[in-house]
């Protein structure tokens, strides 16, 4: 007998019951496509003005680094700043989306950019989130063509940038937008949510970071909804 | 993996003798246990949380099958391939003909205690391919060669000297020959030969810690990256994991989010979740070509439906062991196969067989703080006593201990005679004592006086001196 | 309050340690018991809760000796025990022994429902407060496992004491941690059992305390039996003992003075 229908037998026999009844089944399928929310914290429970902030201090926590700007078009001076300010490598393997293409980095001459995914020689990425988490200070960055994930994880610096339009309260939140995006039942090949920068505690309890994904975490919060 | 659980009692003493491993297991009451109570009392609705998470988890067991099923659907339909082994060789070979299939000659592995219990590592090996543990921890125990003494913290029983040696003989071959002592630099030169080796890996092995049915993504939580860098570099990605992490939505996953870091680490959320969807979408500039799930079994289908079902629920947090007294005194390593502490005592006995393990669920005092921690409400010890039970009552718990309690229940039973075994019992040892009140070596009783002495009886029972004062009733 | 109320009909469950070792427990817990307005019976039929049997695997014994116990302790208000582990057993384990039993659940959910740990009964339930009781002294209080977990007694020892006249309460670090008594386990595993006891130790000590009280007498045997081996002076006694002004009694391993 195949191992699929050895295991799904032996569920089913110490369950005392055959597969599941049409009926059952159905509850089951509904309840699946209900996307029903379980309790979720009411921290959040807040105007999004103070989710934003609640984002901010939530990811300082976590040894984020977080800076606002007013405009997209200030992305590249803020990185340049950051950069230099931490004596960082200027040259940036960029997600090859089509918001950051538009930035203008003509401003900062000084930024080598390269679009792509990441190479081991990557020193500094910067990609853009998905979503912001402001329950835990956490971003959802969703892969893709314009977004490869490789970008989180393989350069030593990773630089986010969020508006603060896409900050949430909490990860259903972000589900209900990740649905909105690609669909019911769809998720694009990886999802990363990311809290802080990589650490690891495995040598004598010692808190370490940089273990494996990037050292520092700095995230640039455009701050698109002040005007209205 | 090789069960050593029959010795528990000789890996206790040479633990309990061995100063590293109590300076690092002494310490872990200081660290996981005050991050998660700190977490705990920072979400108001975290015990809510706990009963939901329950809940949950028992809903999903009792449909088992049915949610395994979407999830095998879901993850066709995104394109990924679906694995289902009814026991560890049957794993180990699917894996390896996965791994044959993609020319695989090496394999980097984030951390899956799925193949820890199948023993992967050495199967690859001894099928030429090398597998490389990615996991700091992992890591450094695969070098030593030992297996985890922790779930989450698996080089625990590591010193900072040991890994200063361990790297210092092994990292040479890599052109690293300084003797590193501080815990950042050893970190930076882990981190720089995985970096290679995730590059040039043809396969990435991570566990599971969720599967999502509604969606058919494999879920991941590290802290490293290592396990991100493991999945997405190489052109194959296998998913291991064993039967029970389904859950039905990503609303489900979000209650289990909440509960794990807090109750592993402390942390609200750990650094880098994952979820994985079928292998790399056609515009994808990144990602695995192909994308397998591998389902094990492993005896946990014999689980379902029985009076040990609730250790199904298990999350793999650890929080049971950080909080555990007797884990805190004899490490991980002594209980002798992959689960150690309470999880270990509980779950081992039906994984391996309680004959071998019968140690574990009786070196356990029932002080209940590990149930009282469970993010899921696993009556760890509850469980622990159906195992001696059933040893009882199949003999496998030792003769003189079956006798003893015989013995002692057939006085207990009758009271009039019970009486006067006691009044004699009581006076005896009060003679035995003598002026000091106290008895340094107990008749029959070497477990008792080899570390403490006998606090002597006051003298006449109680029921003898309230009999006299004459105000007994019945 | 409990001058004024229709007494209370307690039965004590002396427990088997406290009947062999150390009656003057029992009879601190049927002075404080009057004192809180109850009349108190020692029912005769009484040896054991069962528990080491139970915790043994022998769940046969262990359900005789509950049926015992559960025909001894019929028609009370209440069924008091000067000990968080006996109370816990019968109230939170004879209904899992007897799960599969629908006629005798009946009586043990009842049973179970009226069973309590002394101290708590006492602050809870009689509303008691200790009155012109004095020990001078400074003491430490050892939360046992079943008392603190089984029998969510926490408080109401410490709450009590607290109106002990010239008591000092110092709590120590880890106080939440198991002594390492265990029934037979401190038999089975002594070596790990000396290790936990140790720590405990060590944390009691730490206190500065001069008196060690709690509410288990199977945690105090430990603790008094090791810290007697050490050579350490802290004085161990039950904490219905210090309630109930029975304080000087010689402490657990101490001879008579």
């Amino acid at each position: 007998m195949p191992a699929r229908d050895k295991i799904l037998g032996r569920i089913r026999h110490n369950l005392k019951r055959g597969p599941l009844g049409e009926e059952a089944a159905n509850a089951l399928k509904a309840r699946l496509e209900g996307h029903s929310r379980g309790i979720v914290p009411n921290r959040t429970e807040l105007p999004h003005k103070a989710q934003v902030d609640l984002f901010v201090a939530k990811a300082s926590a976590l040894a984020a680094t977080v800076a606002r700007i007013a405009t997209l078009d200030e992305v590249p001076e803020a990185l340049r700043d950051y950069l230099t300010a931490h004596n960082l490598s200027t040259k940036i393997k960029m997600a090859p989306d089509k918001r950051l293409d538009a930035l203008p980095f003509d401003k900062t001459p000084m930024l080598e950019i390269t679009r792509g995914s990441a190479e081991p020689s990557d020193e500094v990425s910067l990609t853009p989130a998905f979503a912001g988490i402001a329950e835990t200070g956490t971003l959802c960055m969703a892969s893709g063509p314009e977004t490869p994930s490789t970008l989180n994880f393989l350069p030593e610096n990773h630089v986010a940038v969020i508006k603060a339009s896409q900050i949430t309260g909490t990860l259903e939140d972000s589900w209900d937008r990740l649905r909105a995006e690609y669909g019911v039942g769809n998720l694009p090949r990886t999802i990363n949510f990311i809290s802080g920068p990589s650490r690891t505690a495995d040598i004598e309890q010692t808190l370490i970071m940089g273990a494996h994904g990037p050292r520092r975490l700095h995230i640039l919060i455009v701050d698109d909804e002040k005007k209205s | 993996m090789q069960v050593t659980s029959r010795h528990f009692k000789e890996g206790a003493h040479a633990a309990l003798h061995d100063k590293d491993i109590q300076k690092a297991f002494s310490k872990v009451k200081g660290g996981f246990p005050v991050a998660r109570a700190k977490a705990a009392s920072e979400l108001p609705e975290f015990e809510d949380l706990r009963d939901a998470g329950r809940d949950l988890k028992n809903h999903i067991l009792e449909n088992l099958d049915y949610y395994l099923e979407y999830f095998e659907d879901q993850v066709l339909l995104q394109g990924g391939r679906v694995h289902w082994c009814s026991n560890y060789a049957e794993a180990r070979d699917v894996i390896l003909q996965i791994c044959r299939d993609a020319d695989a000659r090496t394999v980097t592995k984030g951390k899956s205690m799925i193949t820890e219990e199948m023993a992967l590592n050495d199967f690859l090996e001894k099928n030429g391919i090398e597998p490389i543990e990615t996991d700091l921890g992992e890591y450094i125990i695969q070098l030593a060669h030992e297996y985890p003494s922790h779930i989450i913290a698996p080089a625990l029983h590591k010193t900072k000297d040991q890994v200063t040696e361990l790297f210092h003989e092994k990292h040479g071959k890599y052109g690293f020959t300084e003797r590193l002592t501080d815990p950042q630099a050893l970190v930076n030169e882990a981190r720089s030969i995985l970096r290679d080796k995730y590059v040039a890996a043809d396969v990435g092995i991570t566990g599971a810690n969720f599967l999502i049915a509604e969606t058919g993504s494999t879920v991941i939580v590290t802290n490293e990256g290592n396990g991100d860098l493991t999945q997405s570099l190489p052109k194959t990605h296998i998913a291991v994991s064993s039967i029970e992490k389904v859950v039905p939505t990503l609303e489900d996953a979000s209650l289990f989010l909440r509960l794990l870091a807090r109750s592993a680490t402390g942390q609200e959320m750990s650094v880098y979740t994952t979820f994985s969807t079928g292998p790399k979408r056609r515009e994808d500039i990144d990602g695995p070509a192909s994308f397998h799930v591998v389902i094990v079994d492993g005896g946990r289908s014999d689980l379902v439906g029985s009076d040990k079902q609730d250790l199904l629920r298990c999350l793999k947090c650890g929080a049971c062991m950080n909080h555990c007294p007797v884990y805190q005194a004899v490490g991980g390593h002594t209980y002798g196969w992959v689960y150690p502490g309470p999880i270990g005592a509980a779950l081992n006995p039906q994984m391996v067989g309680l004959e071998e393990t019968r140690h574990l669920p009786n070196a356990s005092t029932f002080c209940g703080r590990c149930e009282e921690v469970c993010p899921v409400r696993i009556p760890l010890p509850k469980i622990m006593r159906l195992w001696r039970e059933q040893a009882f009552e199949t003999e496998v718990t030792p003769k003189p201990e079956r006798w003893g309690i015989g013995l002692w229940a057939y006085f207990a039973r009758r009271p009039a005679l019970y009486r006067i075994v006691t009044r004699i019992g009581a006076r005896t040892l009060k003679t035995i004592a003598g002026k000091k009140g106290r008895i340094v070596k107990l008749p029959l009783m070497g477990g008792w006086s080899s570390v403490r002495d006998f606090p002597a009886p006051q003298g006449a029972t109680f029921m003898d001196q309230w009999k006299k004062q004459n105000r007994g009733r019945k | 309050m409990s001058a004024t109320a229709k007494p209370k009909n307690v039965a004590l469950f002396v427990t088997c340690l406290v009947d062999l070792n150390r009656p003057s427990v029992g009879f601190a817990a049927v002075k404080l018991l009057e004192a809180a307005g109850c009349t108190i019976v020692v029912p005769k039929a009484q040896t054991c809760c069962g528990q080491p049997a139970y915790n043994s695997g022998d769940k046969k014994s262990a359900k005789a000796i509950a049926t015992q116990v559960i025909r001894a302790f019929r028609g009370f208000d209440y069924v008091v025990a000067p000990s968080g582990s006996c109370a816990g057993m019968i109230r939170h384990h004879y209904p899992e022994l007897f799960k599969d039993d629908a006629t005798m659940m009946v009586e043990v959910g009842e049973l179970a429902s009226r069973t309590y740990e002394l101290v708590s009964f006492l602050h809870d339930i009689c509303g008691y407060r200790p009155e012109n009781v004095r020990l001078e002294t400074t003491l430490t209080y050892h939360d046992s496992c079943s008392s603190l977990r089984e029998m969510k007694v926490k408080d109401q020892p410490r709450a009590l004491l607290g109106s002990v006249d010239g008591l000092e309460i110092r709590e120590a670090e880890d106080r939440e941690a198991c002594c390492g008594f265990g029934g037979t386990f401190c038999l089975k595993y002594s070596e790990i059992s000396e290790s936990m006891v140790d720590t405990k130790i060590t944390n009691l000590l730490a206190s500065g305390a001069e008196t060690l009280a709690a509410g288990d007498l199977g945690c105090l045997m430990n603790i008094a039996g090791r810290l007697k081996r050490r050579g350490e002076k802290m004085k161990v006694l039950h904490v219905a003992e210090v309630l109930a002004g029975m304080g000087d009694t010689a402490g657990l391993g101490e001879g008579e003075n």
